[in-house]
């Protein structure tokens, strides 16, 4: 079982929460079992059912996008952080 | 429930000195960072420190906190007890103002985004800074106190 640590963003969807277990064995299914529980930061962070390009996502402070993606392999000694990116631009 | 009201935010001015040096080192292209500090009970903040970041964009015209950046300011920040109270970024060439882009991509409610234009070369912090809330897709500009 994985941990999800939670940022302070988000905390409100999930009970004041600072870190959650989570059961799976990649990022994606770690994250789906912890939406199950959790249907608020369901509700905060995905689109349509998927996750939103704008919340990046971390398995121990390393961006899955230079990895495998949701496919990351995840273990009871990993943490996952799920967090909205900080983006936008003058045009 | 965050509200837009008048609660604006104060910036001691060697915070708002760090924030467009960092801006103006960055030229070409736009800066970004965030600011710690606390908020009070009327939803107003006040800023203690700047915490520089990578603008993994690299452009003129966009930022991207850097993912790498912003997951360990942020929890630097929380583990410090301080809040998040502002999300800065420059305009290189255009008013102090969200664009368009800005409220499309906006996805914290709570803290200011606080923007600088350096399209005044040299402009002091009290009129190159402008503070903003974003909230549900809407603008919202706050009193922006530099010093204090």
């Amino acid at each position: 079982m994985s941990s999800v640590r939670i940022p302070p963003v988000l905390r409100d969807a999930v009970d004041g929460s600072r870190d959650l277990p989570a059961s799976g064995a990649t990022v994606g299914e770690a994250l789906e079992d912890l939406f199950a529980r959790h249907p608020a930061l369901r509700a905060r962070v995905t689109e349509d059912g998927s996750l939103s390009p704008f919340i990046n996502v971390y398995v121990n402070d390393r961006d899955v996008r230079f990895r495998d993606g949701l496919d990351t392999p995840v273990g009871d000694t990993d943490t996952i952080i799920i967090l909205p990116a900080m983006a936008g631009g003058s045009r | 429930m965050v509200t837009a009201g008048p609660a604006g935010l104060t910036l001691p001015r060697p915070i708002a000195d760090r924030l467009l040096a960092h801006a103006r080192t960055e030229l070409p292209n736009e800066a970004c960072g965030l600011v710690a500090g606390a908020f009070d009970g009327d939803g107003g903040g006040r800023a203690t420190s700047f915490h520089a970041a990578r603008n993994a964009e690299a452009s003129p015209l966009r930022y991207n906190v850097h993912p790498e950046d912003l997951v360990r300011i942020v929890f630097e920040i929380d583990g410090a007890g301080e809040d998040l109270v502002a999300i800065f970024h420059s305009h290189t060439r255009t008013p102090a103002v969200p664009s368009a882009t800005d409220l499309r991509t906006a996805q914290y409610d709570r803290p200011f985004y606080l923007l600088a234009s350096l399209a005044v070369p040299d402009a002091p912090p009290d009129s190159a800074l402008r503070a903003w809330r974003i909230v549900g897709g809407h603008t919202f500009e706050v009193p922006l106190r530099v010093g204090g």
